[in-house]
């Protein structure tokens, strides 16, 4: 497993897998939820919001797709936490970076590219728990959708949600700030406007509703919804997570490297 | 997964060097902020870098740590690549302040670590060996900068280094804080550990180590024995204004250690300034003859002084 080095005192040897661990996970997620902020934004705010929005009584009997309002409404929601969520995890190297933990991860064994595993691990179960959250406050005020349906929205809505732990990822290496996330924040709730997660396209005026489908939210709303609506273009929709992700992900490859370079 | 360092050769022949700087030297744009530094350590020595503020310390630390690239010149930890010998735990570090995270507690700062560094089972003894077991599970945020200073020594007895490496230990401790923290590394030291830190507190360089190299601008411009830095600041200084003076005859007149020439002035220390003046008034045509006592504070300073002069040392 390891090539190890034989010195006068002990044997030393480099960890497995560059030093991604579940001991490493566990601790990390451990203070993801220790922190008040965090907990907010990824349980509490899409919560909060999908009470306000979704539970109005006629919701529970318009009919939409095979399901109700209050179910679409929920999948929006959870879409959005999940995008804060992941946000949130992958902004976490900004926090690191300016408080010097970065740095003193420096003086371990410890492989850049396992860091950053471990932060997009985490992105991806906040993501998991914001999702879970919005589903179970859904279901309680009166979400109606077949259990198929609850489980592929669930999935979809989390899996896209990659596309913004590359780009907490990326927004993470690129501000330098302790307090990333209150700039994310409303950057997030602007996108999820103009993407149609908060007012669906098809009640846009035409160019907004042509501009939404640029927006980096847009895809993922759909596709989370499609086994819900069978209705858009999954194409469309499939080519904006897919572009997106690909911008995100080639930002934070870009901005980790010239952080790494700096060695 | 396989994980694989290749070193060149057996890690540690019995006379490795634990440092060795070949003319290194490290430019940031105009600023050469490390020029032309050479140094040997051999292990087991405890040293201690000394300079101001600004005179290269934490750069040359960064170097030996990895963290950085000299511009020119080899760094070598343990004969291999400072970046290797501290991926491998054989090198490791107390940095000066930050770096830690205030939402983790104590103890799980130091697990997290050491599951990095392979080494869970050290945990308890590493918490233990730093003082601050009873604190392991108080938040980081929560912790005084003296106990955060003990996690990070903690976290750097982990790998159980063959060098460890404090920069500017104390800076900001108060005076509890400051002897708790070095009676904790003078216990550990005892071990045969290579320790090399910088300061620019002279008495932490004269009551912890047994080598003190003087950084100034960049350059080593001394390195001895604490006892010879004793010797350095012992005895007195003649300074006078003298034209054309004879470095080589004054320099051989008995007592004296060095001798300095600027434009017109002259700056003599001697064990024997007597002698000096005697001389310099007798057979020279020397004025504003000045004997003046210099104690260890102000070697440090004529040593590391960042204009490049003799401060005026206190008068007799």
């Amino acid at each position: 497993m390891t090539t190890t080095t034989v010195t006068a005192r002990r044997t030393r040897s480099l960890p497995a897998a560059g030093g991604f661990s579940a001991t490493f996970v566990g601790l990390e997620l451990r203070r993801m939820l220790r922190n008040r902020r965090t907990v907010i934004f990824t349980v509490i705010v899409p919560a909060v919001l999908l009470l306000l929005f979704g539970s109005d009584s006629d919701y529970k009997t318009q009919r939409v797709g095979d399901g109700n309002v209050t179910g679409y409404i929920m999948i929006s929601m959870a879409v959005y936490g999940a995008m804060l969520a992941t946000t949130s995890g992958g902004a976490m190297v900004s926090i690191e970076r300016a408080v010097g933990w970065s740095r003193q991860l420096r003086l371990t064994p410890l492989r850049p590219v396992a860091y950053v595993a471990v932060k997009l691990v985490i992105a991806m179960v906040l993501g998991a728990v914001s999702v879970a959250v919005a589903f179970a406050v859904g279901a309680a005020a009166g979400a109606d959708l077949s259990t198929a349906v609850w489980i592929e929205c669930g999935l979809l809505a989390w899996s896209c949600a990659l596309v913004f732990a590359a780009f907490g990822l990326f927004m993470g290496y690129l501000l330098p700030s302790e307090n990333v996330m209150q700039i994310l924040g409303p950057v997030l709730g602007l996108l999820s406007f103009a993407g149609g997660l908060f007012v669906p396209v098809d009640q846009m005026g035409s160019v907004f509703a042509s501009i939404a489908k640029f927006s980096p939210v847009y895809g993922v709303g759909e596709i989370a919804r499609y086994p819900l609506t069978h209705d858009g273009s999954l194409l469309i929709a499939a080519l904006n997570v897919a572009a997106w992700t690909s911008v995100f992900a080639a930002g934070a490859v870009w901005r980790f490297r010239r952080d790494t370079a700096r060695v | 997964m396989t994980t694989t360092l290749q070193p060149a050769a057996p890690v540690r022949a019995p006379d490795t060097l634990a440092v060795e700087l070949d003319r290194v030297q490290k430019r940031f744009g105009a600023v050469t902020a490390v020029d032309g530094v050479s140094l040997q350590i051999r292990p087991g020595e405890i040293v201690a870098l000394l300079g101001p503020n600004g005179a290269g310390k934490t750069t040359t630390i960064d170097m030996l740590l990895g963290l950085s690239d000299p511009t020119a010149g080899q760094v070598r930890v343990y004969g291999m690549k400072a970046r290797d010998a501290v991926s491998l735990g054989i090198v490791s570090a107390v940095m000066q302040n930050g770096g830690l995270l205030k939402d983790y507690t104590v103890e799980e700062t130091v697990r997290l670590t050491a599951s990095l560094f392979g080494t869970a089972g050290s945990v308890d003894e590493v918490l233990e060996r730093a003082g601050i077991a009873d604190i392991r599970g108080r938040r980081v945020g929560k912790c005084s900068g003296g106990q955060q200073q003990r996690l990070r020594f903690a976290m750097a007895l982990l790998p159980d280094p063959e060098l460890l490496i404090l920069d500017e230990p104390t800076t900001g401790l108060d005076v509890g804080g400051r002897h708790d923290f070095w009676s904790a590394i003078r216990e550990d030291a005892r071990q045969g550990r290579t320790v090399i830190f910088a300061t620019h507190y002279l008495e932490e360089a004269d009551a912890y180590a047994d080598r003190i190299v003087f950084i100034r601008r960049g350059s080593v411009v001394a390195d001895g024995t604490a006892a010879e830095v004793k010797a350095l600041a012992s005895g007195r200084v003649v300074r006078a204004t003298l034209p054309g003076a004879d470095r080589a005859r004054l320099a051989g007149l008995p007592g004296v250690d060095t001798v300095e020439v600027r434009g017109d002035a002259v700056i003599v220390h001697s064990q024997d300034t007597d002698a000096v003046a005697r001389y310099l008034l007798t057979h020279t045509a020397a004025r504003d003859v000045e004997i003046t006592a210099r104690n260890l504070e102000q070697a440090f300073l004529a040593l590391t002084a960042d204009d490049g002069l003799t401060p005026d040392a206190g008068s007799l």
